[in-house]
């Protein structure tokens, strides 16, 4: 697999020239990283030129980076595309920094791939993404009329409203959530690889 | 002369053939579809919200819980992503195991897939005759994990134990006498693995019996043949995957092209569609099923003569085994550091994806160092398949969309997540 994906790096790195903001190889998977202004050429071009032939966007989703390892000082939203080549049996991951973290534009790639038109709802509706082009830009996986976006790390795991039937109003009514939230067990990053480290052992 | 008007109608999200909780408006113009929008997120439970929050061991039971039908292999994209990550690799013994639950797992889909398409259609039989079977495999389920349906088996770093020696017994009872009890358990004397053969060696004749009653029976004919056909280039734009885009006579298949597991050491088929219709997808499926029949065979001769672990030994990331905990210092603490803290995941990103029975299941995990995930997204193929219901329903009869939803596979566990 992997002098397969260093192929497709060399191949990458001469149709994309100028274009790459950073190709990596890890964990047998191939990451490219690419300028907003560049997005949508660069998948026009991943998907139309024979020598990639990426027929099949397999998953297209957002992500925060807002809290990423605590310190994260980039761009704060990002679009994570998953492509496949059937006739070449390869992947490519295309990552993408939305410009404005107030109010994340991307192009949309409705026009490349069908598929991305639920993908893109979706990340819009989760992360509040705003696709540019998008014919149908709804909410698809919360409720009608949901504020918010879900998957946004300053969202509250618990949300904000909570539904109930309302017997004096005969109807369905929202309010403020009344669970408090709980954590079973704390978030901890650490430098070593494992669970216990090294340390630990030898004071044991 | 009467206003003609084209008018919308409202299918679901409680009608019996809407798989669960589809609501799809459609706009019909007489008794044509000329818009389907299908409503999701009715059983949105905010899965990768959810896992964000909890340890990555205790992400595997959310995994069951998404695609309900077929829980293994849903465990099983997850911990080949969490393994990726770790750079470790599940011993052999557990990756023949995870290969033939993942097919016993394909059969237990596809049954009731045809079980409840058939229903939806108007072959009302079908069911009885497929839940006989399944309730044959969900007894393997629950000899293997306790659970018939939500298993939490696959681990990372392998499987939770090993296969069973023996089978769990039907008691007499006040309803079962001693003689029907005896029938009941003659082929649950010996292990697990006599338990399944002795199933594979039915399965053939109660795989005939569905081709009997389906495969040339006028009316199932006339209900699917031409209906909901996708071009290999549409199927391909539509992101479809699995028997879908097999149906449309592309040869894809995960276990073949990119080999996880243990699938390049098995033989078997891949079966693909020519027209791309309905009734194509039937029969790739139906084929399927004969195929994982003949790779749980495989499994079952290769797992009777090698023995071996089934959990990696690097009790950083699994539980080292109990009788160690209490004799072992080093073990305890391993022990206390997982069920506290949990696995720590190195920096990075993965994307993991299996040929679930329903097309490419894939898990795309983001750590950032933690015990927990970062971000996790759930590629379903059910979303990409059902995104395609406007283009495929367009044009056909209102009952027509029921046989394309019954083709497509939906559940809606992994669509809404």
């Amino acid at each position: 697999m992997s002098a397969k994906l260093e192929t497709l790096k060399t191949v990458l790195t001469q149709q994309l020239a100028g274009r790459i903001q950073s190709l990596t190889l890890a964990l047998d998977e191939l990451s490219l990283e690419v300028a907003a202004a560049d997005y949508e050429s660069v998948m026009r071009d991943l998907r139309d030129a024979p020598e990639l032939g990426f027929e099949q966007l397999i998953d297209l989703c957002g992500v925060d980076y807002s809290e990423y390892r605590e310190n994260w000082t980039g761009r704060r939203f990002a679009v994570v595309a998953h492509l496949l080549s059937l006739a070449h049996n390869w992947r490519l991951r295309v990552r993408v920094f939305a410009l404005n973290d107030d109010f994340p534009l991307l192009p949309s790639l409705t026009s490349l791939w069908a598929s991305a038109n639920w993908y893109e709802r979706e990340a819009f509706d989760l992360l509040g993404v705003v696709f540019e082009g998008h014919e149908d830009l709804r909410r698809i996986l919360t409720d009608y009329g949901f504020v918010g976006h879900p998957l946004r790390k300053d969202f509250p795991l618990a949300g904000h409203v909570e539904m109930r039937y309302d017997e004096q109003a005969g109807r369905v009514v929202y309010q403020p959530v009344s669970i408090t939230p709980r954590e079973t067990a704390p978030r901890i990053r650490r430098n070593t690889r494992h669970a216990a480290c090294d340390g630990d052992l030898e004071h044991g | 002369m009467a206003e003609i008007r084209n008018h919308t109608l409202n299918f679901g999200p409680q009608h019996p053939a809407a798989h669960g909780v589809l609501r799809l408006v459609l706009e019909m113009d007489g008794e044509v579809v000329e818009r389907a929008d299908p409503h999701v997120g009715l059983l949105h439970r905010g899965t990768e919200k959810l896992v964000e929050t909890r340890t990555w061991a205790q992400s595997v039971p959310y995994m069951d819980r998404l695609d309900y039908v077929s829980m293994m292999c849903n465990e099983h994209a997850y911990c080949l992503a969490v393994e990726k990550l770790l750079g470790i690799e599940a011993p052999e013994r557990a990756r023949y195991i995870r290969t033939m639950l993942d097919e016993v797992t394909r059969i237990l889909n596809h049954l009731l897939w045809i079980g409840c398409h058939g229903l939806d259609v108007g072959a009302m039989t079908m069911t009885l005759y497929t839940f006989r079977e399944r309730e044959d495999l969900m007894d393997v389920y629950e000899a293997v994990s306790g659970a018939r349906m939500h298993a939490a088996y696959y681990r990372p770093g392998g499987v939770y134990r090993d296969l069973p020696d023996r089978m769990p017994q039907y008691e007499v009872s006040q309803w079962k006498n001693a003689r029907t009890v005896k029938a009941m358990n003659e082929n649950r004397q010996g292990s697990l693995l006599d338990f399944l053969e002795d199933f594979t060696d039915r399965f053939p004749k109660h795989h005939g019996e569905y081709h009997t009653l389906l495969t040339d029976n006028r009316i199932w004919k006339q209900r699917l043949v031409n209906i909901g056909v996708v071009s290999p280039e549409r199927a391909k734009q539509l992101g479809f995957t699995g028997a879908m885009l097999r149906g449309s006579g592309v040869e894809w298949d995960l276990r073949k092209k990119q080999p996880y597991a243990a699938y390049d050491k098995v033989e078997f088929d891949v079966p693909v569609g020519v027209t791309g219709d309905s009734y194509d997808r039937y029969l790739v499926r139906m084929e399927e099923m004969a195929q994982s029949n003949r790779i749980i065979r495989q499994c079952i001769n290769w797992l009777r003569v090698n023995p071996g672990p089934v959990m990696s030994d690097d009790h950083k990331v699994t539980p080292p085994p109990r009788a160690e905990v209490k004799s072992n210092m080093e073990s305890l603490i391993h022990h206390f550091k997982l069920c506290s803290e949990g696995i720590h995941v190195p920096e990075g990103e993965a994307y993991a994806a299996i040929e679930h029975p329903k097309g490419e299941f894939g898990i795309y995990a983001i750590s950032d160092g933690a015990n927990k995930p970062y971000r996790l997204k759930i590629r379903a193929p059910g979303f990409a398949h059902l995104a395609a219901m406007d283009e495929m329903a367009r044009g056909h009869m209102l009952a027509d969309v029921v046989t394309i939803i019954g083709s497509q596979d939906i559940v809606f566990g992994e669509i809404d997540r």
